[in-house]
């Protein structure tokens, strides 16, 4: 017999609630009961990082993460960056400008563990943002210009470029 | 105009908010799951399947098994089609196989309701083995008592080629010539894009659309036709955004399975999304390949005679075959002249994971071979490694016969010249000889060519269409596909420089849907930019040709004193503008005069390839008490040609570099000796280069501009990582005195050296 | 979507007990990243699962009266790495836990979930080991306290009674006071990794810092569960600091451990890095106590 729960979170600043299959990854809910496809699935098992997501300020692999813990959670996706009349956050723009995307299918995660790293108002070294960014894959793009995109964005917080 | 500028990327904007779609974000949520079995041994026959325990469980719709599928024998290779049978893709696959080649091997497939159910049925399918002798080593499989994988094919050898020039045994008679002689071996490795091959399939009328994350939607049309005995036109392919493909998208996968399913459930749609595991193991993989060279040479460093043998590790199937490894092996005598040459080479099956296509096809094994062999005899004779290469190298002039590719420029030089300022090369090199102590530092670097597109060995043509639209904008369509490189965008610069628009005017559709994209054959070979390349400039001309005879029409100016600047109707003489793009497109399309929707469209057949050219720059540190390699920097410079996105190009490099450091470094696929099982098919266990793998990633480049080339531009996709793995392991044995032979150099490799030299 | 039987979710630590003695067949859940994707590996679909991740009391590192560090059992690893009592006191224990896979991982990761899993290659438990540390498991008859190494009783499996469930780690001031610590995580990449090996080392020294008083050498993957090099550590204990000595308790750490062959890695690599972690783990910790170490070993005066 299928058990569900009732599922109470606040997704993208918008307080929801349905009813979840208990067996249910938090990627399972965002993507088939609120269609927040920036959600990826790479690997599942929580190696990848294309399903990352942010709960309660810190980054998660939505992968391994049960849906029904999502209840009481404040959860952002990247759908959340987009501002009302499609404003770019600074990320968004810097992943564009430097040129970071290439087949984009990483580049929701990325921007996402960017927006925590950001957000932290810290000034990181480059090795330091390494390591920040560590538990997201890519295989096009070396790093190299996703390194600079999120480097640039923290500079220009941070008044200093 | 924008071409030759680094414009954004025509995707970057939907990628970056998340709006872009994957191939698993358009298939509807009530699509049945198909999940497929895979054997549990390596070699052997089916004798029967029992699953009456798995149609017991709620929510299983069909268990379909090898013994229920039309035996329909296909070819997977995405290679174009050849009309003529001798230069046709091996056929040796059937939708699902009784006869078991690979731990691995798919055998039944159920389709269920749900993934959970999917995946319950597939552990109680009761399978009935007949299990037989593996072979996992490629010259063990050649051996006579070898077990024997395909019938059609005796000493498991798909195929052997030779390359035989001058006279070897008399060349070698020459007194006073030094012999240099090794081995050198490769890994499998795998793609690892992100995104896993993923396809649905359902029925529309009688025919069949398949959704899929392929490189080759054309292609794949022609395969799911063939696989199912059906016309191929009853078959429709549909590529969406796709999460990169490196190689392993250019083979039908599971496509044709996919749709033979949906038509065993009435043409309901069944989503059949590989997990990470199948992608490790029942994709494709690199060809590992060994190689044995001997060169004899003078004292001065010249070459006299050389030989080189290649033997391929193929795996189950035939897929891409034997062209990899007769890739890498004609780029031997090519690379560094030699008057006396006998290659070999020689692809076998085993019984492991299947090789296919992967970034470099080829050249990233032969080069490995060649430039770490071209290193030793460089530092045995004493001769400073970059000054040897320049001297041997490929010259300026040089013309192969086959493809009638010429080395124009100086490229390997100017290369060389960047990459060794950029390095420092000249003085690293000095200071870190004879170093002791546990740490020390070391610079290496390696060279390589490599062909763009795949003329004259198979067809290469592109078709392109245009469509002007009521605002002056074209709608852009090509069969070249959008696979995360930026294709997209370098088509829309090159379609606005030609038609005299900005790029932003050209709207690229990136979906390929076989019903409505122009034929072609896609993303490999790095082929797309200088293949379309003349389809889109043709096509743009053709467009702008009945632009202009419309334009007189509307100004009374003849066609050839028009011209169209920044979406403008010019007049040559004096430049003043008689009319704006968007007036003429809607006049003309609105018009009770003279209405008529201008397009365009045409078929480029392209007989000719072009040589593309590089090198790579390594610095390492070696911790030799721990066995550990850290790379401190590298610079990648290449001549692809006139750049028409030099941003983009950058960012290609950065991925092909980041690929190479992982080849020489930690990626790996390791086999079971006692079962045959792909031990490490997961990303924890297989050392993808994380983001605290690299150092800085310096990629330049040298533009000389392509003779041969529409916009001036040749190869790029595959080249970068064909130089890196020899660079670093070049940089290894300048650091310690140790060649190791065998990537990667993992700890592990490095430990038994280390101990071999008497290091630790 | 995970095969999971049925889900029962704890609200209390008491809950917990009820529920374990309940459904003795249920795997416990904390973070999930090690259960989760056992069971979609298909090793424990279909289980029962009591999950406590919900279970907020369990998180947290505090100091209490005693002098004793006492890290809830749910406490992530990130969260461990960013306390301020574990960077003032056991600093080390932060840095171990901070080289886990990859930041995602090290905010769902638990240091229960590490330890109860009873793996030999996880990142805390040799520097766990290192400090002696002691688990606190909570039952329905009330609180158990075991010695870490009397915890892990073989590969892949702990010390908790079918009622338990582990809820806090504790470190004795006695363990921490006037020690420095190392750790080295020896692996293939240098993120999203487990160990090849690692090894946690500490050192107490003598008020003129000539003496090691007391060395602590724990090793993760050199043999079935986490260890002790029981036998090295006697070597270096009460001796005063030499090159030498670092080099004699290095080489008699081959003693003490029991690695194997495996495709991961080979018995002899294991042990050959084994020994150079030891001496550069003792370096690094007598350096932590002693900066002035550094210099001396540089200039070769020791």
């Amino acid at each position: 017999m299928a058990q569900y729960k009732l599922v109470k979170c606040t997704i993208n600043g918008k307080e929801t609630e349905t009813m979840i299959d208990v067996r249910a990854s938090l990627t399972d809910m965002l993507r088939n009961d609120y269609c927040l496809t920036s959600v990826k699935k790479g690997c599942e098992v929580g190696e990848c990082g294309a399903c990352n997501v942010i709960i309660d300020g810190e980054c998660f692999n939505s992968c391994i993460y049960l849906a029904v813990w999502a209840d009481g959670k404040n959860i952002r996706t990247l759908e959340s960056l987009l501002g009302p009349n499609g404003e770019l956050a600074d990320i968004q723009q810097a992943f564009i400008d430097e040129a970071a995307v290439q087949c984009g299918f990483c580049t929701p995660g990325f921007i996402m563990t960017a927006v925590q790293i950001l957000e932290s108002g810290r000034r990181y070294t480059r090795e330091e943002l390494r390591k920040q960014l560590s538990g997201n894959l890519c295989r096009c793009t070396g790093y190299e210009n996703i390194l600079n995109a999120v480097e640039k964005t923290m500079l220009q917080r941070l008044g200093q470029q | 105009m924008s071409v030759g500028q680094s414009v954004p990327r025509v995707d970057a904007l939907d990628k970056v908010i998340g709006r872009a779609k994957y191939t698993d974000d358009l298939c509807e949520k009530n699509a049945y799951i198909a999940k497929i079995l895979h054997s549990t041994i390596a070699n052997g026959i089916v004798k029967s399947i029992d699953v009456s325990e798995a149609m017991k469980i709620p929510g299983v719709v069909k268990v379909v098994t090898c013994f229920d599928v039309p035996k329909y024998y296909f070819p997977t290779a995405g290679h174009p089609w050849s009309t003529d049978p001798v230069h046709q893709d091996v056929a040796d696959r059937l939708l699902l196989t009784d006869r078991i080649r690979y731990y691995g091997d798919e055998i039944a497939a159920v389709i269920a309701e749900t993934e959970i159910a999917a995946k319950q049925a597939l552990e109680v399918i009761k399978v009935e083995y007949e299990e037989y002798p593996f072979i996992l080593d490629v010259q063990e499989a050649m051996k006579p008592e070898a077990p024997q994988l395909h019938e059609a094919y005796p000493g498991n050898i798909l195929a052997h080629s030779s390359v035989r020039k001058g006279n070897y045994e008399e060349a070698i008679k020459e007194p006073g010539l030094i012999k240099f002689e090794d081995w050198y071996e490769t890994p499998t490795v795998q793609h690892c894009h992100i995104e896993n091959h993923i396809c649905y399939a359902s029925k529309e009328g009688n025919r069949i659309t398949v959704v899929s994350s392929t490189q080759i939607p054309h292609i794949i049309r022609r395969i799911v036709g063939q696989a199912l005995g059906i016309p191929w036109g009853d078959v429709r392919i549909i590529k969406p955004y796709i999460g990169g493909g490196f190689g392993n998208k250019q083979d039908s996968l599971y496509e044709p399975l996919c749709a033979y399913l949906t038509t065993q459930v009435g043409g309901r749609t069944v989503k059949l999304d590989a997990t990470r595991e199948e992608t490790f193991v029942s994709n494709r993989v690199r060809h590992a390949i060994r190689s044995h060279i001997i060169s004899w040479v003078r004292p001065d460093g010249s070459f006299v005679a050389r030989k080189l043998e290649c033997f391929s590790n193929q795996g189950a199937y035939a897929s891409h075959g034997h062209g990899i490894v007769a890739k890498g092996m004609n780029s031997f005598p090519q690379l560094y002249p030699c008057d006396n040459i006998e290659c070999d080479s020689y692809t076998v099956f085993t019984n492991r994971p299947v090789a296919g296509a992967m970034r470099g096809y080829g050249i990233p094994q032969a080069m490995f071979a060649v430039e770490s062999h071209t290193e030793d005899i460089a530092c045995r004779l004493g001769i400073d490694p970059v000054e040897y290469r320049r001297k041997h190298v490929m010259p300026v002039g040089y013309v192969d016969a086959f493809s009638k590719n010429e080395n124009y420029y100086d490229s390997f030089n100017q290369c060389l010249d960047k990459g060794k300022k950029y390095m420092d090369f000249d003085r690293k090199f000095k200071e870190y000889q004879n170093q002791t102590g546990p740490v020390r530092k070391g610079v290496g670097c390696a060279v390589f060519w490599y062909n763009t597109a795949v003329w004259p060995i198979s067809l290469e043509s592109s078709s392109c269409r245009m469509v002007l639209n009521q605002d002056g904008s074209i709608q852009l369509q090509l069969a070249e596909t959008e696979i995360g490189q930026g294709a997209d965008t370098v088509f829309a610069q090159m379609a606005g420089e030609v038609l005299g628009i900005p790029y932003e005017r050209v709207h690229v559709i990136s979906t390929q849907d076989t019903d409505v994209a122009p034929f072609g054959t896609s993303a490999y070979g790095s082929r797309q930019t200088y293949v379309a390349g003349f389809s889109i400039k043709q096509t743009a001309m053709l467009m702008k040709e009945r632009i202009l005879k419309y334009a007189y029409e509307l100004t009374r100016m003849p066609a050839f004193e028009l011209d169209i600047v920044e979406g403008q109707i010019v007049r040559k003489g004096d430049g003043r503008v008689m009319i704006s793009l968007s007036d003429l497109a809607t006049e003309a399309l609105y018009s009770l005069e003279h209405s008529e929707h201008i397009t365009s469209e045409s078929t480029y057949q392209v007989k000719s390839n072009a040589y593309s050219f590089g090198c790579c720059f390594a610095e390492v540190e070696v911790d030799i008490p721990l066995c550990k390699v850290k790379l401190l920097d590298i610079i990648n410079v290449h001549d692809a040609g006139k750049l028409i996105n030099p941003a983009l190009a950058e960012a290609q490099v950065h991925g092909g570099m980041s690929m190479g450091i992982g080849y020489a470094m930690a990626e790996q696929l390791l086999f079971d000796p006692k079962t045959g099982k792909t031990l490490n098919d997961n990303l924890l266990d297989y050392k993808l280069s994380t983001f605290m793998d690299h150092p800085h990633l310096e990629a330049q480049f040298v533009e000389n501009y392509e003779p041969t080339s529409a916009f001036g531009t040749k190869a790029l996709g595959e080249p970068p990582v064909c130089p890196v793995a020899p660079a670093i392991r070049n940089a290894v044995l300048h650091a310690t005195g140790v060649a190791i032979n065998d990537i990667p150099m993992t700890p592990h490799v490095l430990f038994e050296r280390f101990k071999e030299e008497g290091l630790i | 979507m995970y095969d999971i039987k049925e889900l029962f979710e704890a609200v209390s630590i008491r809950h917990a007990a009820e529920l374990r003695v309940e459904h003795p067949e249920a795997l416990i859940l904390a973070g999930g990243s090690d259960i989760l994707i056992q069971m979609r590996e298909g090793k424990l679909a279909g289980k029962e699962l009591i999950s406590i991740y919900m279970l907020d009391e369990l998180r947290g590192v505090a100091l209490e009266e005693d002098g004793t560090i006492r890290i809830g059992s749910l406490t992530s690893f990130s969260h461990i790495t960013q306390s301020p009592v574990i960077q003032q006191y056991i600093n080390v224990l932060g840095e171990a836990v901070d080289m886990i896979g990859g930041p995602q991982i090290r905010n769902i990761g638990t240091i229960g979930g590490n330890t109860c899993n009873g793996v030999t290659s996880a990142d805390s438990a040799s520097t766990l080991f290192a400090w002696d540390a002691i688990i606190e498991l909570t039952g329905s008859e009330g609180k158990r306290l075991v010695p870490i190494k009397e915890f892990y009783l073989k590969a892949g499996v702990v010390d908790i009674r079918p009622s338990e469930l582990q809820t806090g780690i504790l470190i004795r001031k006695e363990s921490h006071e006037g020690y420095q610590g190392h750790y080295i995580k020896y692996a293939m990449r240098n993120a999203m990794d487990i160990a090849t090996s690692g090894c946690s080392v500490n050192v107490k020294l003598s008020g003129d810092k000539r003496v090691i008083e007391d060395v602590r050498i724990a090793y993760g993957v050199q043999g079935p569960t986490p260890l002790r090099a029981v036998r090295a550590e006697s070597i270096g204990r009460n001796q005063e600091i030499s090159e030498a000595l670092l080099r004699r308790i290095s080489e008699a750490v081959l003693e003490d451990i029991r690695p194997r062959d495996s495709w991961r890695a080979s018995k002899a690599l294991r042990q050959h890095i084994a020994v150079e972690m030891a001496y550069r783990g003792l370096s690094e910790a007598i350096k932590l106590s002693c900066p002035e170490f550094a210099e001396q070993q540089k200039g070769g005066a020791i």
